[in-house]
This record gives C-alpha cells, sequence and structure tokens, in this order.
C-alpha cells in the first residue's frame, strides 16, 4: 500500500471536486479498493470518503419505480420490501454475491465499478493491459478459467465479476451519474461497462469526478425473475457463468423475455435479440437452443474457459425451462 | 528424573483402562477453547513488545536465476525504512517435516517464482510492505526452468519400488481388470493463521516467538540455519492456528526475523501475506497415478499395481508418498508399484495433511469401484473380500485391523443399500442423486517424545513439553491422560505446551502427537504413581487413585508432605515398528447430487467410520474426522492450485480463489468411532485421527457422482466443467 491521504467529502460537489483527478478515488465501502490498494494494484494518491454524502436511500420514483442509492448497502437493498417483491432477480443477484459481511459493506455504486478478479491484474509482477497499458495480457495464454468468451479483445479477455449489475441489466435499469459542476446524465446499465476492446483499462463510462448517485430501477415489471449462478462451491464464489431472467408466458407463449449474463464477458452480456426471438414463441427445447445459438454465436473460448460455452448454454437452458415451468 | 521406556513387544495390559478417575477418553471440550475464541489465546504475531519494528519479505519475479544486485539506497530513504536485509543465511523454502536442520538458504540462487530473497524492515508495517513493492532487484534470469511435471524425466524414488510377480501376466488373465489413470491438482493448507513470527534477542540469546508445529526439530533448524548452539535459541509456539504440515519446518519469516532482530537491535516481527503463505510455504505436489487391479471371478485381487508421479523443486527430498497405504490395503499376489518425482521449478512441494493418502487414496478408491462396477459386486463386499490377513509386501501381521468391522458398521448406519447398482437411479427436480464409499487408511506413525509431568505438593499437577496443539485438543487429552493416571480431575492439570524450555515433545505432525507425547506423559505418570506406591506399601499396579485420593483414603496432598514429585517420561518407539504393519483403517459413505444442467454437485450427507485405536477424547477425536472429511469434499470438488503455465507461480494464492469447502458445502456429516486398543500401537494403545478423516473420502464423493449422474470422471477435483464434460448426454 502506498501512503495516500485521506478526505472524508460532505457533500456530493465535494466529493466531484476531489475526485476530480486521475490520482483521486472515491471510497465507497472499500470492499474491492482497499484489496486492491494493498496490493498496489490501484495507487490513488487521495481517496476521497464518499460515505457520508448522502444517496443512501431507496426510495420510490414517480413512476412507480425505485430508486437505490449510491451508498444503499447491498445488504439494505436486498432485504428492502419492494426490492424484494417487484425485483426479486435483483435482491437474488446481490445474495448469490459475495458473503453477509462483505454485503453489509459494499454498496451500490461499489459494486457497479468492482473491478475484475483477472489473476494477473492483481498479480503486480505479471504482465496485463488492463494495470499496465501496454505490458501484454498474461491470461490469454496463461490461467484463464474464468475468463471471458463474448466481446474479448486480442488486449484483454477479462470479465465483469459481479452480480448485481447482471440483474439491473435484466431490468433495464438507468445509472444516474453526476458530473463535477452540478450537471447529471443517465445511462442504461446495459451501456455502462465497456468492453475491453484497444482501451480495456476503462471499464465503464464515468468519466473523471463523475460519481454514481444511483440507480434508477423501471416501474415493477412482473413475470417470473431467475438469478441462477453457477459455481464450484455453493457461496463466496464468483460465477462461471450466471443468468439474471425476467421472463413472462402467456397463452403458452412468450410475452416477455429480458436476459442478461454475468461471468461471460467483460460487462453483464445482454442481447436484445435473444429476446426477440423468444417472444411469440412456445417454449420448446428447440427454441432454447436457438436462444443460446443467438447467444453464443460469436463467442471463442481460450483452452481454459472453454466451457464455459456450453456451460452457458445448458444454464440458459435450465433458466428458460424454469421459467416455463413457473408459468405453467 | 527421567524415566526412558522403548517399546519392543505389544502391550496389551490396557493399564489406563484400569485407572479409577474415569475422564479419558470423555467428551471434554478444548480447554484453551475460551481463550481462543475471546481473543486472549496470543498467537505469534500477537506477543506484546516493546519497540517492535516490522519486516515485510521481499519475492523473486523471475523463476530461476540469480540477483545481480539490489539497489538498498533507494528504499532507505524511504519514511521509516530501518533496513534492507539479504543475508545468505536467509532459508529461502519452509524445511519439510523432521528436516532436522536448516532448509535451502543464499536467497540470491533463485530456484522458483515467488521466492523471496530480501527483507525490507521499518518502523510500520505499511513502510515496509510500500519499500519492499518499491526495491529494484536486477535479476540474471536462467531462462527455460522445466514448470510441467509430464514434460520432464522423472526419478523413480527407488526404495518405493515393489515388484512381485507379474502383474502384467494378471491383467491380461484376469476375469476383471481395471486400468485407469487419476490425476489430482495440487493443494495448500491454507490455515487461517498466516506464518508469522517475532524474534528477539538477549545479548547472544534468541527467543522467536513463531508459528510451527514441531519444535522440537524447528530449534535444530533455526540453530543450523544461524550456526547458532541450540542452547541459545528458545521458540515459543502456544498456540497456533492450525498447520496443516505448513508449518512442520521453519518457514522462511523465521529466519529472518532473527537476523533482522539482530541486525536493527530491535524485536522483529513478520507475517506473512496470505498471498506469500500460498506462494512460498508448501504445496501438495498435483500427482498423476495409473492404477492397475486384477481380480478372478469373485472379485479378489490377484494383481494390484500402482506408479504414482509427483514433483518437487531440485534437491528437495520430500516426494508425496502417494503409495503408502496402497502397499498394504489390499491383497493381490502380482504386485507393481513405482513412485517417481518430476523435479520442476514450481514452489516447494511437502507435507499438507496426510501427505499420500490423502490423494493416493481417492485414486485407488475410485479405481475399486470401477472394478466393482466391472465384477458386478457390492462395493463394500469387494473391499470386504480383499481385506488381506497378513501385509502383502512385507508378510508381516496387522498390529489391529477394523476396516471389515469400519465397513460394517458405516454401512449400516449410513443405510447402504447393497442392491445392484446403476448410475442415474434418482432423479430429483433437476438433480441426479446417487450415494458412493470408499475405504480410508492411514498408516500409524509414531516418534520419540519427552514430556515433564509433576504433581504438586497442593495435590494438582503440571504437564510440560514443548509439544504444540495446533488446534487438535493436545492440551486437553493431555489434561485427561495425567488426570486418569494420577487420579485428578482434568481441570487440576495445567498443560504447558509451545516452549522449547520444557522438554522435547514429538511436535504436531503425522498424526503421531496425540500418540507419542500421550505416552511420554502416560510413562511420567507411571513413574509418579510407582514413586507414590512406595509411600503407601502398595505395587503401582495396585494403586487406585481418583479425586485426589489413594483407595485407602490418604490425599495425595498428606503423601506429598510439602514437597512436589516430579517425572520426566521419555517415550522410544523400539524395535516393534519392525514387526508389525500398522495403520488407522476406516469407510467413508457419501450421499451427492449432481446438476443435470450445469453439473454442480453438493454434498447431501456424509458419513465416516473410523478406527485408530484408543480414543482419548471423544470430541476431539470426532472434530479431527469432522475436519477430515470436510477436507474431503474439498478435495473431490474444489480445492485446485493453479500454476501459470510460463512462469510457474501459484495464481489463485488467496482464499477466494482457491476454494476450500465453505459452510454451505459441509452438510450434516456422521462419524461413527470404532474403539479398538491398539498394543503394539503405542504403550496407550492409540494410534493418530488427525488425518485419517481425509484419507479416500473424496472417493466415496466421486464415486456417488458417478452413481448419480453416470459421469466417471478421472480428475480431482470434479469441477463442473469436469463433471459436464464426462456426463452422457
Ligand atoms: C472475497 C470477495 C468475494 C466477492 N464475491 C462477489 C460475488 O460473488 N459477486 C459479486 O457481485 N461481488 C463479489 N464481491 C465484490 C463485492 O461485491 C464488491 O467488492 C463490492 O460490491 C464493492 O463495493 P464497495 O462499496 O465496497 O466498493 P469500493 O471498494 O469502495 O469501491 C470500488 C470501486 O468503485 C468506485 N466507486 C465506489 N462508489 C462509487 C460511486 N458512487 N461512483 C463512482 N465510483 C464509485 C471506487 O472508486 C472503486 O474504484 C466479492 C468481493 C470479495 C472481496
Ligand atoms: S485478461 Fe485483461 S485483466 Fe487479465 S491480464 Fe489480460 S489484460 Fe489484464
Amino acid at each position: 500500500m502506498r501512503p495516500f491521504s485521506y478526505t472524508r467529502a460532505r457533500t456530493l460537489d465535494d466529493a466531484a471536486q476531489l475526485t476530480h483527478d486521475d490520482t483521486a478515488l472515491a471510497i465507497a465501502g472499500g470492499t474491492n479498493l482497499l484489496d486492491l490498494m494493498k496490493l498496489q494494484v490501484e495507487t490513488p494518491e487521495t481517496l476521497a470518503d464518499i460515505n457520508r454524502i448522502g444517496f443512501g436511500g431507496i426510495e420510490d420514483t414517480d413512476d412507480g419505480g425505485l430508486s437505490i442509492g449510491a451508498l444503499a448497502s447491498n445488504t439494505e437493498t436486498a432485504v428492502h420490501p419492494r426490492v424484494r417483491s417487484d425485483y426479486p432477480v435483483l435482491a437474488r443477484a446481490i445474495l448469490a454475491g459475495a458473503t453477509q459481511q462483505l454485503r453489509n459493506k459494499a454498496t451500490t455504486g461499489g459494486n457497479l465499478c468492482q473491478r475484475t478478479r483477472c489473476f494477473y491484474f492483481t498479480n503486480i509482477d505479471q504482465p496485463c493491459n488492463k494495470r499496465e497499458p501496454g505490458s501484454g495480457c498474461g491470461a490469454i495464454d496463461g490461467i484463464a478459467k474464468l475468463h471471458a468468451v463474448l466481446g474479448t479483445s486480442d488486449q484483454c479477455i477479462a470479465t465483469y465479476p459481479g452480480d448485481m449489475a447482471v440483474a439491473l441489466s435484466a431490468l433495464d435499469a438507468q445509472v444516474e451519474i453526476a458530473k463535477p459542476g452540478g450537471d447529471t446524465r443517465t445511462v442504461p446499465v446495459r451501456d455502462f461497462h465497456c468492453l475491453p476492446g484497444d482501451t480495456p483499462w476503462r471499464e465503464n463510462v464515468l468519466e473523471e469526478g463523475e460519481l454514481i448517485t444511483a440507480v434508477a430501477l423501471p416501474a415493477p415489471v412482473g413475470g417470473t425473475q431467475i438469478y441462477r449462478k453457477v459455481r464450484e462451491r455453493s457461496s463466496y464464489a464468483f460465477a462461471l457463468v450466471s443468468v439474471a431472467a425476467v421472463v413472462e408466458i402467456e397463452h403458452g407463449k412468450f410475452t416477455r423475455a429480458d436476459l442478461a449474463f454475468g461471468g461471460l464477458a467483460h460487462k453483464p452480456w445482454h442481447d436484445p435479440r435473444i429476446g426477440e426471438a423468444l417472444i411469440g414463441k412456445v417454449p420448446s427445447e428447440d427454441l432454447f437452443d436457438k436462444a443460446a445459438d443467438i447467444l453464443l454465436e460469436d463467442a471463442r473460448g481460450f483452452g481454459e474457459n472453454d466451457f464455459k460455452i456450453p456451460l452457458a448454454r445448458r444454464t440458459l437452458h435450465a433458466v428458460l425451462q424454469n421459467a416455463t415451468e413457473a408459468a405453467a | 528424573m527421567t524415566v526412558h521406556f522403548k517399546q519392543d513387544k505389544p502391550d496389551d495390559s490396557n493399564r489406563l483402562d484400569g485407572m479409577k478417575q474415569g475422564v479419558l477418553g470423555k467428551s471434554i471440550p478444548r480447554v484453551e477453547g475460551m481463550a481462543k475464541v475471546t481473543g486472549t489465546a496470543p498467537y505469534s504475531a500477537e506477543y506484546p513488545m516493546t519497540d517492535c519494528a516490522e519486516g515485510v519479505l521481499v519475492t523473486s519475479t523471475i523463476t530461476r536465476g540469480n540477483v545481480v544486485s539490489i539497489d538498498k539506497d533507494s528504499v532507505l530513504s524511504m519514511p521509516g525504512v530501518l533496513a534492507v536485509i539479504d543475508d545468505p543465511a536467509m532459508t529461502t523454502r519452509a524445511a519439510q517435516g523432521t528436516a532436522d536442520e536448516a532448509p535451502q538458504q543464499e536467497p540470491g540462487t533463485i530456484c522458483y517464482w515467488g521466492q523471496p530473497i530480501a527483507l525490507v524492515v521499518a518502523e510500520t508495517f505499511e513502510q515496509a510492505r510500500d519499500a519492499a513493492k518499491h526495491l529494484p532487484i536486477k535479476y540474471r534470469e536462467d531462462p527455460g526452468a522445466p514448470l510441467d511435471p509430464q514434460a520432464v524425466e522423472a526419478e523413480e524414488q527407488e526404495d518405493e519400488t515393489v515388484r512381485q510377480g507379474d502383474l502384467d501376466h494378471a491383467m491380461a488373465t484376469a476375469a476383471h481388470s481395471v486400468d485407469v489413470t487419476y490425476t489430482t491438482k495440487g493443494h495448500a493448507s491454507a490455515a487461517m493463521e498466516p506464518h508469522a513470527s517475532i524474534a528477539q534477542w538477549d545479548g547472544d540469546k534468541l527467543t522467536v516467538y513463531a508459528s510451527l508445529q514441531m519444535l522440537n526439530y524447528n530449534i535444530s533448524e533455526l540453530a543450523d540455519a544461524l550456526g547458532m548452539e541450540e542452547k541459545n535459541v528458545r521458540l515459543v509456539s502456544r498456540f497456533v492456528g492450525g498447520g496443516f504440515g505448513s508449518k512442520l519446518g521453519v518457514s522462511e519469516d523465521v529466519v529472518a526475523a532473527a537476523i533482522a532482530s539482530k541486525e536493527v537491535g530491535r524485536p522483529v516481527r513478520i507475517v506473512m501475506s496470505r498471498q506469500q503463505v500460498f506462494q512460498c510455504v508448501m504445496r501438495r505436489s498435483e500427482t498423476t497415478q495409473r492404477l492397475r487391479l486384477a481380480a478372478d471371478q469373485s472379485g479378489k485381487l490377484i494383481g494390484f499395481g500402482h506408479h504414482a508421479l509427483v514433483s518437487n523443486l531440485p534437491g528437495e527430498t520430500f516426494a508425496e508418498p502417494v503409495l503408502q497405504s496402497s502397499h498394504f490395503l489390499y491383497g493381490g499376489e502380482n504386485r507393481d508399484l513405482m513412485l517417481e518425482v518430476a523435479r520442476i521449478h514450481r514452489m516447494t512441494a511437502g507435507s499438507v495433511r496426510a501427505p499420500g493418502e490423502a490423494v493416493g487414496m481417492p485414486a485407488l478408491e475410485g479405481a475399486m469401484d470401477v472394478l466393482a462396477e466391472k465384477a458386478g459386486i457390492d462395493p463394500v463386499e469387494l473391499r470386504l473380500k480383499n481385506i488381506p490377513e497378513e501385509d502383502p509386501e512385507e508378510g508381516l501381521p496387522f498390529s489391529s485391523h477394523k476396516l471389515a468391522e469400519c465397513l460394517r458398521l458405516g454401512a449400516e448406519a449410513f443405510g447402504w443399500d447393497s442392491g445392484p447398482r446403476s448410475p442415474r437411479h434418482t432423479c430429483e427436480g433437476e438433480w441426479w442423486v446417487g450415494t458412493g464409499m470408499a475405504s480410508a487408511a492411514r498408516v500409524h506413525n509414531i516418534a520419540e517424545a519427552k514430556a515433564r509431568v509433576t504433581l504438586k505438593a497442593d495435590g494438582s499437577a503440571l504437564v510440560e513439553t514443548d509439544m504444540t496443539d495446533i488446534g487438535t485438543g493436545t492440551y486437553t487429552i493431555l489434561a485427561q491422560l495425567a488426570g486418569e493416571m494420577l487420579g485428578l480431575d482434568p481441570a487440576q492439570v495445567l498443560v504447558e505446551l509451545g516452549d522449547t524450555k520444557h522438554p522435547r515433545g514429538p511436535g504436531s505432525g503425522g498424526s503421531w502427537g496425540a500418540a507419542s507425547i500421550g505416552s511420554a506423559v502416560y510413562i511420567a505418570c507411571k513413574a509418579i504413581r510407582e514413586e507414590l506406591g512406595q509411600r503407601l506399601g502398595v505395587g503401582e499396579t495396585e494403586l487406585e487413585l481418583k479425586d485426589g485420593e489413594a483407595a485407602s483414603g490418604e490425599s495425595l496432598v498428606s503423601l506429598l508432605d510439602g514437597n512436589d514429585l516430579s517425572r520426566e517420561g521419555h517415550y522410544e518407539p523400539g524395535d516393534i515398528k519392525d514387526d508389525f504393519t500398522a495403520s488407522g483403517f476406516g469407510a467413508f459413505f457419501a450421499q451427492v447430487r449432481v446438476n443435470r444442467f450445469t453439473g454442480e454437485t453438493r454434498v447431501d450427507r456424509m458419513l465416516g467410520a473410523f478406527g485408530f485405536g484408543r480414543v482419548l477424547n471423544h470430541k476431539t477425536a470426532r472434530s479431527q474426522c469432522l475436519g477430515g472429511i470436510t477436507w474431503s469434499i474439498g478435495v473431490a470438488l474444489t480445492e485446485a492450485l493453479e500454476f501459470d503455465p510460463h512462469e510457474g507461480h501459484l495464481v489463485n494464492c488467496d482464499l477466494a480463489e482457491y476454494h476450500v469447502p465453505v459452510h454451505r458445502d459441509v452438510p450434516d456429516l456422521e462419524v461413527v468411532l470404532v474403539e479398538e486398543r491398539d498394543p503394539a500401537a503405542s504403550p496407550i494403545q492409540a494410534k493418530g485421527i488427525g488425518e485419517l478423516g481425509m484419507c479416500g473420502g473424496a472417493a466415496a464423493i466421486a464415486n456417488a457422482i458417478y452413481n448419480a449422474s453416470g459421469a466417471r470422471i478421472f480428475d480431482y477435483p470434479m469441477t463442473p466443467d469436469r463433471i459436464l464434460a464426462a456426463m452422457p448426454d
């Protein structure tokens, strides 16, 4: 850990000022950032503690949706009565992640911005284009069991590791962002994270000094909501593959099919063509296969993680079958 | 006064059973438990020290080569930095268990990625860590170090080789034969407490508080590394937060702290980071194992073959003893066993809980399941059929043998269905459900040990030895044992462990602790009883002591007449070990479910039945079994060290990414303790239980995976990717 200065921001403005500098970082729960600082993967000179700037509430919105403050803890969100009743996929996704202790500290904003778990990213003595642009990628021909099969580049094959954002993507939630100076903007969760391309160090669309203030959920969408996380051990492990699904079947046909996938790419993966292919159709194994074909059309493994391709197909089958059974 | 006893012949007098206190074997909770869970038991890094400086190890970022130069000055100017040390006496690997001499030194010569090469000492831990990360080091790299055990010419461990009869012929002519190759990945001990030490000098006398398992060997390892006499060295290790083999020998922090403390003239503390513990202490070697089983029509083995390939660094004597129990577990007159070591430049391979059987038994017992299926015999029946009358290689009698009883009692308690077995018989929702079983075996080890027992004038007792309690219950069982012999409530017995100022114990390792140190305490207590008997005018064997009184009504306090009575017991194994084959035995039964979509596997329930001699405390023994079974789940399903193919470093080097089972992975576990007295194992008729609980359990799970899903897998751990690849459509 390098020496750093610590400042407690009092207001959003404060925080934006403090983090408007490439040597400064905001700290919320610290469950990701502090680990990375100890490993010297992150070396901020200034830490702006944003825990006292407000934005911790979970509130109803005018359009009947729900706004989850950037500083609401993952536990608060997962147990919130409206989240449990109207957005169960979100509650389940959060509860599938990390541990109770971590979720008590982890925040909405920090969870969205959590960094990849690539072994070469977290070891500063290894090459990694994300951590040190141009140094190479240790994972591509190294140990890459956890790595991406969709949307990779020859620069980086890391995954976005989180669960919560996968559910938020299926729900088509919006990220509310405050810019320095008081302006705000809104970005769909589906567009919030970036693919690695030639800029693997850039994981999301936040610009310097921008902070997440909240995530807005749309008015309740109903349907059958499923979060399915496949992992080696039954808790305290990141997803090999995960699927968040908001599905509705009426008169024997899909009328809604919002699906997002974790563990496959540098971002929660959402492909609108999958929903389009399902809607209006009668659930069947063949149909599920077609959906999986669309999802995995451009999938590419790197040896160790080849299994994720059939696993994603099978998990999608399981989820669509569960949804079909639930509707019956 | 020291009383020396060397066991040369079996002892079936079972003296302990004739004692009157009635506390041995009882489920007494761990005496140090409260101190541990309330934070008042000091672990090695927690001893209060004034003016303690902090050291952080600097580790190599190349695989093989030399340090050309270290630019110490560039960090000496950093805030708080006191010294940068690269003394040639620093050790670069942990000592192997029972090494008794310094491990590899000269940190400038690099043999693996992550090897300690220097130490930065600073006022605070954070300053030392930052400086350690900044230290500029110039290397001369020696590229091309072999990293893949399959890609090098392996060395045969000749003393492991057995060739009897003609296995090839037996295989060719057998009614049923199995020829399969299993692999296992490396394992980490992953003890909660990281390796840590504080060193302090007083003139030329050195004290090191360190997290270690075997002080009796560690003291010579440390003294040898520093070129000191043992009498000037003291090691303290009173509470150890788990070792599992990783603390058998002195780790790199111990010697470095001593050197640094001398140099800066202050106490120095080194606490290894979790990553360093993973990357530079000990790994269990990965293995590749070919099993050949040839059986006649009835399923009786006529041939038995087990070849194993393991790896280690050049120069290391340790080779994961995969074949250990294979030598005697089952019969078969045509035998072919061989162990080979590949010399590669991954970190040191050494003892991790149950070295040998922890990986050998899962392979052997997996192959036995394949044979049972081929021969159409119930797997329990197949094992029962193949229990040999005597050691099939040495021709020696077994000191005791509880395998058959464990198989029968275990099967009954589990509700084992001995009817026909075929995979995929039960599907509950998305889950295939099935059962499997395996035998357990772990060789009996025993070692020389000394302990001093003092009956205090006030009628309480004190037991002193440098034996350690690594969380297994040593404090408790010794209090019970001394209490039983001396007629005292165990609460009246103070046990002092983990300090080399006391008589040399055996150390905790190889499951030998309880039987070895227990025997020394027994011998000392017996000598005290003799003296008391004399004072009372009765023979030792007639003496009855209970609740601080002799049967005649005389109290210990009056017998002692204001003086302490002290005896040192010195136990030596003796020739008896050449006359018998001695082992703990047992059986595992598991029910698992395998998800038909994802291949995820969860254990529903598991049972182990074990026979390991006298049970000294049912609770601590059962806990050891539970821990062992839990690790079996890890071996079967999740635990795997992953090494970078280019540089050989361990990549999943923390508890988030090296997957030990979590609570949710560990279902109801049941333990059946099969009591026995092993007259040849030790003077107290006890063997060890620290490791037996994980010797084969993974195979019960693997065999259940097959029975549930039809996926016959030959690679541990059986992660979803492997299960999916093997699962029939
Ligand atoms: C062992 C372990 C296991 C885990 N397992 C899982 C798992 O299974 N699934 C899962 O989803 N997660 C898992 N996590 C990750 C965990 O969810 C994240 O660490 C947590 O959500 C981060 O939140 P935080 O508030 O602590 O973020 P911090 O550590 O405080 O911050 C993380 C990053 O977000 C930035 N940041 C924080 N708040 C804002 C904001 N409002 N605006 C802009 N930037 C911001 C920080 O600058 C920093 O870069 C695990 C973590 C650990 C340590
Ligand atoms: S996959 Fe990405 S994060 Fe991992 S080493 Fe390569 S560049 Fe770095």
